[in-house]
Parts: structure tokens; C-alpha cells; sequence
């Protein structure tokens, strides 16, 4: 138990898959503008990767290991990833229409998101268990999302308040101030692995 | 034609270098831009996988639906990834390591899909091709920059060759990841201001 929550609490903070491990950095910059659309992506990534992290751990432990074909992995994942998204565009559009209208335009954008395709390569590099690849997929999404809030928030008072100057407004201030987020988030470090 | 050639490839450099004007591909463009050779080994590798991906789908842009084109688009770079992956691997080993996990990370890099969507789809072979390179140096090109400034400060060496006296006590925010954050940043604020200056001068 205690090892999960370790996990837990590396995956989402000390080693914070956008600040950190820089992966799924186009939509911290680019869905960021309002806390709408930030929440929108971070419920959409949250699903997706839990999706696609335990389906790529099955199909890479029942599949490729047992064939001998590790090589295709890249090629295999991301057709894995691509079609899931695909898939739950699908079943949100049939039998959850209000939920599809909240995460409906972030989904196709998901397919080519860093984040949802590392943590899934993550979670074979390290070894994981089963369980494991489920608790570390979900964290590492979390965090995300966390980071995703966190940035529209503050980009929602700097745009507020106004005194950003001219040559730093949009993308420049978005990554620093990711940099002294990522500041505070390594402030953690050591705490577990 | 030659020309249009020419145009095509030296649009990556300046008016459309992807990293620093469209924040396309600012993923790798952080991660591996702690050393310079990291930086051109990455910057290699993509130009390879964007010049093979935007002549296949230059090649089969007109058999190819249009419902199904991104899935497509992707299995074509996945496999000039998976080329890229075991030719490194191969032959070389060291900067496969460092590499490491960016190196299949390339498929999910939004420049190759994006040419392939935006460009090779819609142009003949030839002027896919050099548009993929011109893009794939610009990007390298891009990486260096950044990565320079940050070996250079941070370790006080470029390319592994000593810069700075032997004393030099190296900053080393700029190799931890907040520092490429910041960095990046002030690059970009920086290509803004010098571009604006430029539009003055010609207006």
C-alpha cells in the first residue's frame, strides 16, 4: 500500500510528467487560455491514458513479448492509442452525450499528445505490474491535469491583471512560468523516487 | 520549379521555423537540449523520420481516403520511427541511451504529423521532400540554439569543448528542467522582438 502511494505522489508531483519529465507540453501552452478548456482536457487525458496505459501493458506482455516482435512497439502502441481514442469518441457520443459535448473536441487532439504515449512506453521501461501500470498511468494523468489548472489560473489573473509586457504575452510567459511552477514542484524532490 | 524548391526549404529556417514560431514540438526541444550533441543527434533523427514521412504520403497522397488519412499518416511515421530506433540502436549506441525514450517519442511530435497533414498531402514528391528537410534542419537548428545556451552556461563547455576557465562553477538551474522552461521563454520573447524590429524596418 505504502508503495503505491509513494508512486502516487511521484508521479504527480516529484517527477511531474509536463514539468518535469517535459512530456504533453502543446496543450499546456496551447488549451491553457481559460480554465474551461483546461478541466475539459485534463478529464479527457485522465481517461484516455488510464485507457491506453493498461491497454498497451496487455497487449505488449500477451503479444509482442510472447512473439518476440518488442521492436514494433512504437508502431503497435500508437495504432493502440489512436484507435482507442477513436473507440471512446464513439461510445461518449452514443451513451453519454453531455459528457461528450464537454470532452468531445479535446479527444482527437489526445491521439498525438506526448504525455498519453510516454506514460504508456513509462510503464514498460520500468518494469511495471499490472496494478502498478494502472496507478502510475492514472497519477502521472492526474498530474497533468493538475499542472494544466494550475497554468490556466494563473494565465487567467495574468491576462486580468494586464502587465505582462508586449514581447512575452502568450507562448513566453506560459513557459516561464511553467519554469518557476516546475521550480516549486522540484522543492519536493527527494521525497520519494 | 527549382526555385519553388529552394523557397520551400528555406522557409524552416526563419519564417516558419516550427519550435520557435509556432511552439510545435517544444517537447523534445526541452528534453534533450541539456547538451549539444544530445540536441544535433535528436535534431538528426527527426529530419530523417520527417524526410521519409512527407515523401510516403507525397507518394500516396491520391490513393489514400480522406476519412482515414490521419490513421494512415500515422502507421507511415510510426514505421520511420521504428527504422530510425533500430538503426540507432545499431550503430549508435550511446546516443540511443541518452536519447532514450524521445526517440519513439518522435511519432507523437505534432511537426511530422503536421507537415504531412498541412503540406505533403497536397504537394508533389520533390517539393515534399524539401520542404521535410527544411523543416527537419530548422528544427535542429532550433535545438542547437537552445542547447547551446544552456551547455555553455550551465556546464561551461559547447560540444564538450571546455568554453570557460577551468574554475567556472557552472550554473546549473539552466540544466534542471525549470531552466529549459525559462529559457525557452525568453527565446521566444526574444525571436518576437527581433521580428517586430524587422516588420518596422520594412514598413
Amino acid at each position: 500500500m505504502q508503495d503505491y502511494l509513494l508512486m502516487i505522489v511521484a508521479a504527480v508531483f516529484i517527477n511531474n510528467i509536463v514539468l518535469i519529465r517535459f512530456m504533453g507540453n502543446c496543450p499546456l501552452v496551447g488549451v491553457t487560455s481559460s480554465m474551461e478548456s483546461a478541466f475539459g482536457m485534463g478529464a479527457a487525458v485522465v481517461f484516455v491514458t488510464t485507457l491506453a496505459g493498461t491497454a498497451c501493458w496487455i497487449v505488449q506482455r500477451l503479444v509482442l513479448e510472447p512473439l518476440g516482435i518488442e521492436y514494433l512497439q512504437t508502431l503497435v502502441f500508437i495504432l493502440i492509442i489512436a484507435s482507442l481514442v477513436q473507440f471512446v469518441e464513439i461510445v461518449l457520443q452514443k451513451t453519454a452525450p453531455p459528457l461528450y459535448r464537454t470532452l468531445g473536441i479535446y479527444l482527437p487532439l489526445i491521439t498525438t499528445n506526448c504525455m498519453v504515449f510516454g506514460s504508456s512506453i513509462l510503464n514498460i521501461k520500468q518494469d511495471h505490474t499490472f496494478m502498478q501500470t494502472l496507478v502510475f498511468s492514472l497519477a502521472s494523468a492526474v498530474g497533468f491535469s493538475l499542472v494544466l489548472v494550475f497554468m490556466a489560473g494563473l494565465r487567467e489573473r495574468m491576462e486580468a491583471a494586464g502587465k505582462v509586457p508586449a514581447a512575452l504575452c502568450g507562448v513566453p510567459i506560459t513557459l516561464i512560468t511553467a519554469g518557476m511552477m516546475g521550480l516549486s514542484f522540484a522543492g519536493l524532490l527527494g521525497m520519494a523516487k | 520549379m527549382a526555385a519553388r524548391i529552394v523557397q520551400e526549404f528555406t522557409k524552416g529556417f526563419w519564417k516558419e521555423i516550427a519550435p520557435l514560431r509556432f511552439a510545435l514540438g517544444i517537447c523534445p526541444a526541452l528534453a534533450v537540449s541539456t547538451k549539444v550533441e544530445s540536441a544535433l543527434g535528436m535534431g538528426f533523427a527527426v529530419v530523417f523520420v520527417l524526410c521519409l514521412s512527407n515523401g510516403l504520403v507525397s507518394l500516396v497522397r491520391h490513393i489514400v481516403p480522406d476519412k482515414v488519412r490521419i490513421a494512415v499518416f500515422i502507421s507511415i511515421i510510426a514505421t520511420a520511427v521504428v527504422i530510425v530506433e533500430l538503426v540507432m540502436q545499431a550503430y549508435f549506441y550511446p546516443l540511443f541511451l541518452v536519447l532514450g525514450i524521445w526517440i519513439p517519442l518522435i511519432v507523437v511530435n505534432c511537426i511530422v504529423l503536421g507537415r504531412a497533414e498541412a503540406f505533403a498531402r497536397k504537394n508533389p514528391i520533390g517539393l515534399s521532400l524539401s520542404d521535410g528537410l527544411g523543416m527537419g534542419l530548422g528544427f535542429t537548428v532550433s535545438l542547437v540554439v537552445i542547447a547551446s545556451i544552456r551547455e555553455v552556461l550551465g556546464s561551461g563547455t559547447w560540444l564538450g569543448i571546455p568554453v570557460f576557465p577551468a574554475d567556472y562553477p557552472g550554473f546549473g538551474f539552466l540544466l534542471r528542467p525549470p531552466g529549459a522552461f525559462v529559457i525557452f521563454g525568453l527565446l521566444l520573447a526574444s525571436m518576437n522582438v527581433i521580428s517586430r524590429r524587422i516588420e518596422k524596418r520594412n514598413a
